[in-house]
């Protein structure tokens, strides 16, 4: 049992650093760009996500022994664009304003490489309970550096955080002046690689040669 | 005119991995050498230029509101909008599994070069991109879906092969800091050649 439960932990644990999507895995790496101009968008994008790979990991595991092999891509495709067709109608009816932000990325979601690399590699060989561990835990590591670009990008380039104030007017009067090229994409990209650097910096062992 | 002005956009303005930063899990992982990164490249244009206008049509004709009243004035305010996720994606990835076959029949030299990557353009997201931009912006008409198509995959083309050249040379000529080195300095070099394309923003014709 006590083997059981560690094995659990690493399927859920390990794609938060050791083995996170989008900085060791280099998937779905699109949308981390995209939508982290500011931090709403970017942390209602982290649950989409989450919620579409959680579920389509546990469905794809269930029917994993009676797909043909053949068709498997189109299955996993119809099967995921049926789960965010779903998150993108609820978006569209709750948050709309976010929904507008995100425009054509949450369609995009379909063809985020984070879920079909997990449903081939993943859900297709193992039971539905790890599948949705597997799941949540990619789309929580996914979330956290979609979360940690975010924050960055609105402090630097906003001054704000979800919408506030946070940088105080007398830092504007004294002639601080927001970094308007934070808003950019390029900078997002700029922002991961930092992130890549801290990261293999403390991790040799996935430095490359 | 409108539509050379829109070819043009897409290529430079509009760029899918410059401007968009869509299809970058392929682009990053196919970028290592200039000769693959090509072939990926001229993959994923034929990709565009077939399935954006099939996408188009089908939009127009049976998706967007009140499209289907050709078949008669019933249907008139009906709206399959939400389907259409589902219908682009089946359309990209049997056109896929289409010109897979024809390629591997016509041509198998060129099946031989592109090959291994024609599976992977279905879940290549430059392509459902384009399709979703197009329904986004109510292009004019097909022609103008064709060029739109044929510029951004021109535009993808342009960026990885560019990209895949620079990083030929980093890799062999330059001393980057070892836990930069691979993806790290890729994402930068990304990065510098986005912002050297926002030179391009307005271009008009």
């Amino acid at each position: 049992m006590a083997d059981n439960n560690t094995s659990w932990k690493t399927v859920l644990f390990n794609p938060f650093s050791k083995n996170n999507p989008v900085i060791v895995q280099i998937l779905g790496i699109c949308s981390v760009l995209a939508v982290t101009a500011k931090l709403e968008p970017a942390i209602v994008m982290g649950l989409s996500v989450i919620a579409v790979l959680a579920f389509s990991n546990v469905i794809i595991s269930l029917l994993r022994n009676t797909i043909p092999n053949s068709i498997r891509i189109i299955v996993q495709l119809v099967v995921v664009a049926g789960l965010v067709i779903i998150v993108s109608e609820l978006l569209k009816a709750y948050v709309y304003d976010v929904s507008v932000q995100l425009s054509v990325f949450i369609g995009l979601i379909i063809t985020n490489c984070i879920l079909m690399g997990r449903l081939e590699a993943f859900a297709m060989a193992n039971r539905p309970w790890a599948s949705f561990l597997d799941g949540v835990g990619n789309g929580v590591g996914y979330a956290c550096i979609l979360i940690i670009v975010g924050f960055f990008r609105e402090l630097l380039g906003s001054g704000t955080l979800l919408g506030f104030r946070v940088i105080p007017q007398a830092a504007y009067d004294a002639g601080y002046v927001n970094n308007g090229l934070m808003i950019l994409p390029p900078m997002a990209l700029i922002v991961v690689a930092c992130i890549i650097w801290v990261h293999r910096h403390y991790n040799k062992d996935l430095q490359e040669d | 005119m409108e539509n050379l002005n829109i070819f043009i956009r897409s290529i430079f303005v509009d760029n899918m991995i410059f401007a968009y930063f869509l299809g970058m899990c392929s682009f990053l992982a196919v970028s290592k050498n200039v000769k693959t990164a090509f072939g990926l490249g001229l993959a994923v244009t034929f990709m565009l230029v077939i399935t954006l206008p099939v996408n188009y049509l089908l939009n127009t004709y049976v998706l967007s509101p009140g499209a289907l009243t050709w078949l008669g004035p019933e249907f008139a305010d009906v709206d399959l909008s939400f389907l259409s996720l589902i219908l682009f994606i089946a359309v990209i990835a049997s056109m896929t599994q289409l010109v897979e076959m024809a390629v591997e029949k016509f041509s198998p030299s060129l099946y031989a070069s592109l090959g291994i990557f024609l599976p992977l353009i279905a879940v290549n997201c430059a392509i459902l991109g384009g399709s979703l931009f197009m329904q986004q912006r109510d292009f004019g008409s097909v022609w103008t879906a064709f060029c739109a198509g044929g510029g951004w995959g021109l535009g993808w083309l342009l960026a990885i092969t560019a990209v895949a050249a620079i990083r030929e040379r980093v890799s062999s000529y330059s001393k980057v800091p070892a836990p930069l080195r691979g993806v790290g300095i890729t994402f930068i070099i990304t990065a510098l050649m986005g912002i050297a394309f926002m030179s391009f923003l307005g271009i008009k014709i």
